[in-house]
C-alpha cells in the first residue's frame, strides 16, 4: 500500500498534558501488569510513556514516545531472519518464532525504540505493535481511544498531514512549523507537532537526512555480486599468471643448465 | 607447565557454571547488556575480534596457492587450523549472545538481502565450510586415506579463491554493519570507508597472529617457523599496516575530522591510544632493521598490532556510542570470563591438533635439519631425475642442490 494511505499516528505537544491514559491503556491492551503512572521509560512491559518537557520559553508540555513506525524502518531492514517487518497497513510487527535473537534492530534503531526481556531464557524483542489486530477491525489504537485532548489521534499518513497543517493555519503562532516524521529519514508513520524546534528531544536529528538510513548499507550490500565476482577472476587469473610464470622462470633455467625439461630433467649432453 | 593448566582448567569450571545460569536466567543474569547497549563484549571481542585474528587463514593460503609464493608453504597449515578454530569458537561464542539461539540456523530460510547480518551470516557459514574442507587434508593424512588427499588436493585451489572471495566479503560486511547507524557511532569512526578499513585490518591482524603463533607454538611445542619466513611476514605486516594508516588518516582528512582526532577528548585519547599504539608504533617498531631482525622484536611489533586492532574494533562497537547513548557501558566479570574460556578453549584446541596432526610436517619449519631438501611441490619436474637445482631456485630459494652447491 502507498505510504500516504497507510494507518498512522499525529501526536501534537500542545494539545498534552502527560496524564499518561493513554499509557494506561497500552498496557491493559497488552495484558502487562503494574502501575502505569510510575512508567518513566520504555520497557520491555510499557510500549508507550510519556512526560512532561519544559520548552524554550519555560513553558510544559506532555510529549510521548512509542515506535515510530518508519515508512522503510531500520529494524525490518536490518533484521537477518525478517522477524520485523512493515506491514502493507503502515504497523512495524515483530514475530519471535522468527527471531533468533541478535539485537541488531536494537542497535539500529535510530529511536532506540526496542526493548529486551533481558531477564528471560526465551527473550523477545518488545515494542509497539500500532494495536494492529484493532486498526484491521476499523477501531483506533488504544492509546488514540484513551486520550482525553485528542493529543494522539489516528489516521491514514495522507489524511494526519492535512490535518497538521490545518492546524499550523488555523493557530499559526501555536506551533513550530514543522512535521516530524513527514520527510525524516524517508518519513515516519507516527508523527510529531511541537511548539518549538524538538529534533534532539524527539530523535529527529537533522544530520541524519530525509533518506531511509537502510540506503547506507544497501549502497554497499547491493554491489556484493559484483565484488564477489571481480575478486573471484582476478584471483584466478593471478593463480594462472603466477603458475605460467613460475613455469617460464623453471623451463628458462633449465635450459640454461642443460637440461631438458622436456624429458623430466634428462641431460641433454 | 602446571600454572597454565591450573588456569585452563580454572576458566572452563568457572566458564560452565556462567554457562548454566546465562541459559536459564537470561542473558540479563551474567550480562551488563541493556536496552542502550544491547551489544556488549561478546559482539565487540568474541565476534569482531574473533573473525579478524582468524584471517590468517585466507590470507596465507591465497599467498601461497594463488600467488605461488612458496617460500610460505610451512605457514599454510596453522594459518588453515588458526582460521578454522577461530570459526568454530565464533560461533559458539555467537551461540551464548544470541538470545535464541536455537534459531540461529534460521538464515537459511528465512531470506533478507537488505539485512548486511544475512550476508555475514551466509558468508560465515560458507566459508566455515570451506575451512573445513581445507582442514580436511590434514585429517585424510592422519588417517592415511591417499585417495581423499588427493581428492582434497584436486580442489584445493578453488577452495583458496572460494575462501578469499568469501572472506573479502564478509570481514568488510562486519564494518559495513555500523554504516547504518550514523547518529549513534562516533563520527572518528563512522566513516564510509568502514567497509574497506575493517578489510585491510583483518589483513594485518592475520598476519601478525602467524608470527605470535608461531612464537606460542615455539614454547609450548617446541615447534616454529623459520626466523627468516618470520621477518618476510614482518615486512608484509608494516605494508599492510601502512596501508591501514594511510587509509585512515586520509579519511580523516578528508571528513575534517583531523582536529577533532587531537582535541583530546574521551573519543580523541581513545583514537589516539588506537592509532598511536596499535599502528604508528608497531610500524615504527618494525622499520628499525635490528628490531625486526630480532625475533622478540617481530613478537612485539605483532603483540601491539593485535592490540591496536582490538582496541579498534572495541571502540567501534562500543566506546564509540557512549556520547550518543550516554552512560557506560563496562562488561561484567562473568562476560569476561567466558570469553576467556573460549580463548582458553582456542589455545588448547591449537595444541592438541599440533600434537596429533601433521601441522608442522610440510617443509621448512624447525627443526631445519630434518628437512634438508626444501622443494616446492610445484615445481619439481625440471629437477627431479639428477638433482640439479635451477638457477631460479638456488636463487630465489636459497636451496644447495644436492651437491651442497648454492
Amino acid at each position: 500500500m502507498e505510504a500516504g494511505k497507510q494507518h498512522a499516528i499525529l501526536f501534537d505537544l500542545t494539545r498534552c498534558s502527560a496524564c499518561g491514559e493513554c499509557v494506561g491503556a497500552c498496557m491493559e491492551k497488552q495484558g502487562f501488569e503494574g502501575d502505569y503512572e510510575q512508567v518513566k521509560d520504555l520497557s520491555a512491559t510499557s510500549y508507550t510513556a510519556c512526560r512532561n518537557v519544559v520548552a524554550p520559553d519555560d513553558e510544559e508540555y506532555g510529549l510521548r514516545n512509542l515506535c515510530r513506525h518508519c515508512v522503510e524502518p531500520t529494524c525490518a531492514s536490518v533484521c537477518p531472519v525478517t522477524a520485523l517487518e512493515k506491514t502493507p497497513e503502515g504497523p512495524v510487527v515483530y514475530d519471535a518464532s522468527k527471531c533468533m535473537g541478535c539485537r541488531y534492530c536494537m542497535t539500529a534503531c535510530p529511536f532506540n525504540i526496542p526493548r529486551y526481556e533481558w531477564d528471560s531464557p526465551m527473550p523477545e524483542v518488545r515494542k509497539c505493535d500500532m494495536c494492529h489486530d484493532r486498526l484491521a477491525k476499523g477501531e483506533v489504537t488504544a492509546c488514540a481511544d484513551a486520550c482525553p485532548n485528542e493529543a494522539t489521534v489516528c489516521g491514514t499518513r495522507d489524511e494526519l498531514i492535512a490535518d497538521a497543517r490545518e492546524r499550523f493555519k488555523e493557530d499559526p503562532d501555536d506551533y513550530h512549523h514543522h512535521i516530524y516524521g513527514e520527510h525524516e529519514i524517508g518519513g515516519t508513520n507516527v508523527m510529531f507537532i511541537s511548539p518549538f524546534p524538538a529534533e534532539t528531544l524527539l530523535g529527529y536529528k537533522p544530520e541524519l537526512g530525509t533518506k531511509p538510513l537502510s540506503e547506507r548499507t544497501w549502497r554497499v550490500l547491493s554491489k556484493i555480486p559484483n565484488i564477489a565476482i571481480f575478486a573471484g577472476a582476478t584471483m584466478g587469473a593471478l593463480w594462472w599468471l603466477t603458475a605460467r610464470r613460475d613455469e617460464v622462470r623453471a623451463h628458462e633455467a633449465a635450459k640454461r643448465l642443460g637440461v631438458d625439461p622436456k624429458h623430466n630433467g634428462q641431460a641433454r649432453q | 607447565m602446571p600454572f597454565w593448566r591450573g588456569v585452563f582448567y580454572l576458566l572452563i569450571a568457572m566458564g560452565l557454571v556462567l554457562t548454566v545460569v546465562r541459559f536459564s536466567q537470561g542473558l540479563g543474569s551474567v550480562t551488563n547488556l541493556s536496552d542502550s547497549y544491547p551489544w556488549g563484549l561478546w559482539v565487540g571481542f568474541d565476534l569482531l575480534c574473533g573473525v579478524g585474528l582468524a584471517a590468517g587463514g585466507f590470507v596465507i593460503t591465497a599467498v601461497v596457492y594463488i600467488f605461488h609464493i612458496e617460500r610460505m608453504r610451512p605457514i599454510v597449515r596453522p594459518a588453515i587450523i588458526t582460521a578454522f578454530l577461530g570459526y568454530l569458537l565464533v560461533s559458539a561464542a555467537l551461540l551464548f549472545d544470541l538470545g535464541r539461539p536455537w534459531n540461529i540456523w534460521h538464515p537459511l530460510i528465512l531470506w533478507n538481502p537488505s539485512s548486511v547480518m544475512f550476508e555475514v551470516a551466509w558468508c560465515v557459514m560458507l566459508y566455515s565450510t570451506v575451512l573445513g574442507l581445507e582442514f580436511s587434508g590434514m585429517v585424510f593424512e592422519k588417517l592415511r586415506w591417499k585417495r581423499a588427499v588427493k581428492v582434497q588436493k584436486m580442489i584445493s585451489v578453488p577452495l583458496v579463491i572460494a575462501g578469499v572471495v568469501l572472506s573479502t566479503l564478509h570481514q568488510s560486511s562486519l564494518g559495513t554493519m555500523y554504516l547504518i547507524m550514523p547518529g549513534k557511532l562516533h563520527a572518528l569512526w563512522y566513516t564510509p570507508l568502514l567497509p574497506l578499513l575493517f578489510l585491510v585490518s583483518a589483513v594485518s591482524v592475520g598476519l601478525a597472529m602467524v608470527i605470535i603463533e608461531s612464537k606460542l607454538s615455539a614454547r609450548s611445542l617446541g615447534m616454529s617457523l623459520e626466523v627468516p619466513l618470520l621477518r618476510t611476514i614482518g615486512r608484509a605486516l608494516v605494508g599492510v599496516l601502512g596501508l591501514f594508516g594511510f587509509l585512515r588518516v586520509y579519511d580523516l582528512l578528508d571528513r575534517g575530522m583531523l582536529a577533532e582526532a587531537f582535541s583530546f577528548s574521551y573519543e580523541s585519547c581513545l583514537f589516539l591510544v588506537e592509532f598511536g599504539l596499535g599502528v604508528v608504533l608497531p610500524m615504527a617498531l618494525l622499520l628499525i632493521p635490528k628490531i625486526r631482525m630480532s625475533t622478540r622484536g617481530l613478537y612485539a611489533g605483532a603483540l601491539l598490532a593485535v592490540m591496536g586492532f582490538v582496541v579498534n574494533r572495541l571502540n567501534v562497537s562500543l566506546t564509540g556510542f557512549e556520547t550518543a547513548q550516554g552512560g557506560h557501558y563496562i562488561p561484567s566479570w562473568a562476560e569476561v570470563a567466558i570469553t576467556m574460556m573460549f580463548v582458553a578453549l582456542g589455545f588448547a584446541a591449537f595444541r592438541f591438533i599440533a600434537k596429533h596432526f601433521p601441522v608442522y610436517a610440510e617443509h621448512g619449519t624447525t627443526p631445519p635439519s630434518e628437512v634438508p631438501s626444501v622443494l616446492p611441490a610445484d615445481i619439481e619436474e625440471p629437477v627431479a631425475a639428477n638433482g640439479v637445482k635451477t638457477t631460479w631456485e638456488r636463487t630465489f630459494l636459497d636451496l644447495p642442490d644436492e651437491a651442497g652447491r648454492l
